[in-house]
């Protein structure tokens, strides 16, 4: 009798305990946070008072973290009532633990949020970033960015449209993919750097009928295919249409003859050899390393390796976009901006925050992210690079970004998009699956998000 | 003498029940915090549809009908339960064999032997992934191995395989649990006593004939030890999977465990991460509660 009554009590309290909690979400605080943009914008830090700031970031890596650790650094030196508590962790971590951070009640002031709909995106609909605009007025900060770059950053308010809409964080460096060369091997084989794109497939032909491998590819972990894509997409698909996919907004297709052209023409280099054997079991960091070793003629990758392989390859290598259809033409390629920094709307001092964006993007700025082996993202052709293929590097960047030639990451579009392009290109690459098969699996994909409108 | 003081002093000790409670009170707090509340709000938030960030809504039991629907989902247990194989049964078969072994050959340096075979589970898993990551790559150590011995033809890109990447993975499992089942029936059979075997060799059995006499049967609460371990293992592979091959090539080798953290981190279907996290408690919950009536049944 009387376990009985424990057990029915027990099961009474776990009963109440599932009723009593409340959706998940709408734990307390308002969900009104949208916050009211603030009608005068204070631009001088020194009246703002004493002011911490938190900021959480990923610049972890040796020249993020030597150029973050000076600005931060001088910051605090022009303007000594500001502190910066610095939160620094990885990409993958920072991606894990930023959702719980925001929504928690002790939210930091600034944080790197990527740009995808599946972070960046999210939080704008959750309404937990402010809209940079007032602050972009204020500093001129729509002088200093060229469009192309303001675009991956900005959402419309319900975060339905991206590319356009509001401005969100601001970058401090810029991400562009093109073709690595092994310029000793592009010599010995007889061949000049291509200038067109019917000049760069021949060049493939002819390292592989010399038995040379003409592309280095790792795609162990999925993703890397992504980028080889979009090169091979940009030549053969509108930008506009690109840009729709790629930002997730309503009004393109997968299954078009041009998608479908791109992507059997990927499916013949893997036909033709063109690729290094097993690269979906080869990993990413394996391969950009064995083509620093003299694996391969072409490494197809973005300009994030530009340290590392310029230190392994010094003169040996050289750095071009992807060549255009016709020579002198405008190149297409995958690209954008870093990690941008954005104000969360719980940050206590958004002038604050706004100021510390400010000093961190400026033109001086822009110098230390130069100097210490960093891509700057605007002016980024009058910068002095460290070394000739970081000035290649600079000046393939500027030109795409000037051109307007910038496409976004092809994975940005939906929150799912990243997995469902990483698996289908895989398939396609291992011919388990055609060109048309892998384009409607990624429509099927697209459709499914543009269509909740 | 009153009426309660001679209730308790008849009562056995312990009674009456509700000291007993204040006795467990504080573990029975820890647990519930830290283990049921998150389980029960687990199971709440299967419920809902929830990206992580704004107020879910309600979505019934739409979340579980999407994980037995979903082909990506329902081949995900599907590989859970081959690793299972590779994971529990093959370092069953090859734990008894060698244990057997060990202990009747009175090995000289048995101690040496047991930490050499053990050695792996001292290992995180995270590095076991990342060196064998390496030994499988299409220039690594297995496939420079194979064209040392003149087979040099069998040579590929292991994890990118498609038929061959999820055993690949499983192998993995089978070097990493191997140790620990010799250790445990290693222990089990150190126990069973030695006149056993004299009487049995003197009624004329072989090596076999013992093993399967006398050992089998003595370890069979070890075996129950050992496969629930394993088992659960198999099932919540999470890091193995993540960093050698991220589920690919194409989704040839996701988990359960793997899409718990892909959707809830990664894509942000938060409600789906938990109704598959539920499955898989259920799912782990059945497989041991069978294995542990099957084995053990009889031995009381």
């Amino acid at each position: 009798m009387k376990q009985q009554a424990t057990i029915a009590t027990a099961s009474a309290a776990v009963t109440a305990l599932v009723l009593s909690a409340c959706a998940p979400g709408s734990g307390g605080d308002d969900e009104t946070g949208a916050v009211a943009t603030p009608q005068a914008v204070q631009t001088d830090p020194a009246k703002m008072g004493a002011v911490t700031l938190t900021v959480w970031d990923q610049e972890v890596r040796g020249g993020g973290n030597a150029q973050f650790t000076q600005q931060i650094a001088a910051f605090e030196k022009k303007y000594p009532n500001i502190t910066i508590k610095r939160v620094s962790r990885s990409f993958d971590d920072l991606t894990k633990t930023l959702r719980l951070g925001l929504s928690s009640k002790d939210a930091p002031d600034i944080v790197q949020a990527n740009n995808t709909r599946s972070q960046m995106g999210q939080f704008v609909k959750a309404k937990q970033l402010i809209p940079l605009d007032p602050w972009m007025k204020a500093y001129g900060w729509d002088k200093r960015y060229p469009a192309s770059v303001r675009s991956v950053v900005s959402y419309s308010p319900d975060a339905k449209t991206f590319g356009s809409g509001n401005l969100y964080g601001l970058p401090q460096v810029g991400e562009v993919v093109g073709i690595y060369v092994n310029k000793s091997k592009l010599t010995s084989l007889g061949l000049q750097p291509p200038k067109d794109w019917a000049a760069f497939e021949s060049s493939l032909a002819t390292a592989k009928a010399k038995g040379q491998t003409p592309l280095v590819l790792g795609n162990l972990d999925k993703w890397p295919a992504v980028h080889l894509f979009g090169v091979v997409q940009g030549q053969y698909v509108k930008p506009d249409q690109i840009r729709a996919l790629g930002f997730g907004n309503a009004g393109a297709s997968w299954t078009t003859p041009e998608n479908t052209k791109a992507a059997s023409t990927l499916v013949s280099w893997v036909d033709k050899g063109y690729l290094n054997k097993g690269f979906n079991g080869q990993g990413y960091d394996p391969a950009w390393q064995s083509f620093t070793k003299g694996q391969g003629l072409y490494l197809i990758a973005g300009t994030w390796l530009q340290a590392d392989i310029s230190k392994a390859m010094g003169s040996g290598v050289e750095f071009m976009l992807p060549p255009p259809a016709q020579a002198g033409g405008t190149t297409y390629t995958t690209g954008a901006s870093g990690q941008p920094f954005a104000i969360t709307s719980k940050a206590k001092n958004p002038d604050a925050a706004a100021a510390f964006i400010n000093f961190i993007t400026t033109p001086e700025a822009m110098r230390t992210i130069a100097a210490t082996e960093n891509l700057p993202v605007v002016d980024t052709a009058d910068q002095k690079a460290p070394n000739p293929l970081g000035q290649q590097v600079f000046s393939a960047f500027d030109k795409t970004t000037t051109t307007n030639g910038l496409l976004p990451y092809l994975d940005w579009a939906t929150p799912t998009m990243s997995d469902t392009i990483g698996a289908a290109l895989q398939d396609m690459l291992a011919q388990k699956a055609t060109p048309e098969q892998t384009l409607s699996r990624l429509q099927k994909d697209y459709a499914a998000f543009t269509s909740q409108g | 003498m009153s009426v309660t003081s001679r209730a308790r002093r008849s009562a056995p000790p312990g009674e009456p029940r509700t000291i007993g409670w204040l006795y467990a009170a504080p573990a029975l707090l820890v647990y519930g915090a830290f283990l049921l509340y998150p389980l029960i709000r687990a199971a709440q938030i299967s419920l809902y549809d929830w990206d992580g960030l704004t107020v879910g809504t309600w979505a019934g039991l739409d979340n579980y009908r999407q994980v037995a629907q979903d082909d990506g989902l329902r081949s995900a247990f599907g590989h859970a339960l081959v690793l299972m194989v590779f994971f529990a049964g093959v370092p069953l078969v090859l734990g008894l064999a060698l244990a057997a072994v060990l202990n009747r050959a009175k090995v000289r340096g048995l101690a040496f032997f047991r930490t050499v075979v053990f050695l792996p589970q001292v290992i995180a898993m995270v590095v076991v992934a990342v060196a064998w990551r390496r030994i499988y790559a299409p220039d690594g150590s297995l496939n420079d191995l194979l064209s040392a011995v003149g087979l040099g033809d069998l040579g590929r890109a292991w994890l990118g395989d498609y038929a061959l990447a999820l055993p690949a993975v499983g192998l993995i499992g089978t070097w990493f649990e191997t140790g620990l089942v010799t250790v445990l029936m290693l222990a089990g059979m150190g126990r069973v006593d030695r006149q056993l075997y004299e009487a049995a060799r003197l009624d004329g059995a072989g090596p076999v004939r013992e093993f399967f006499a006398i050992t089998l049967p003595a370890v069979r609460g070890e075996i129950s030890v050992a496969l629930t371990l394993t088992v659960i293992a198999a099932l919540k592979t999470f890091d193995l999977v993540y960093v050698t091959t991220k589920g690919g090539p194409g989704n040839e080798t996701s988990v359960p465990s793997y899409e718990v953290y892909h959707q809830a981190f990664e894509v942000g279907a938060v409600g789906l991460a938990c109704a598959i996290g539920v499955t898989l408690t259920v799912v782990i919950f059945a497989i041991s509660f069978v294995i542990t009536r099957l084995v053990e049944r009889g031995d009381a």
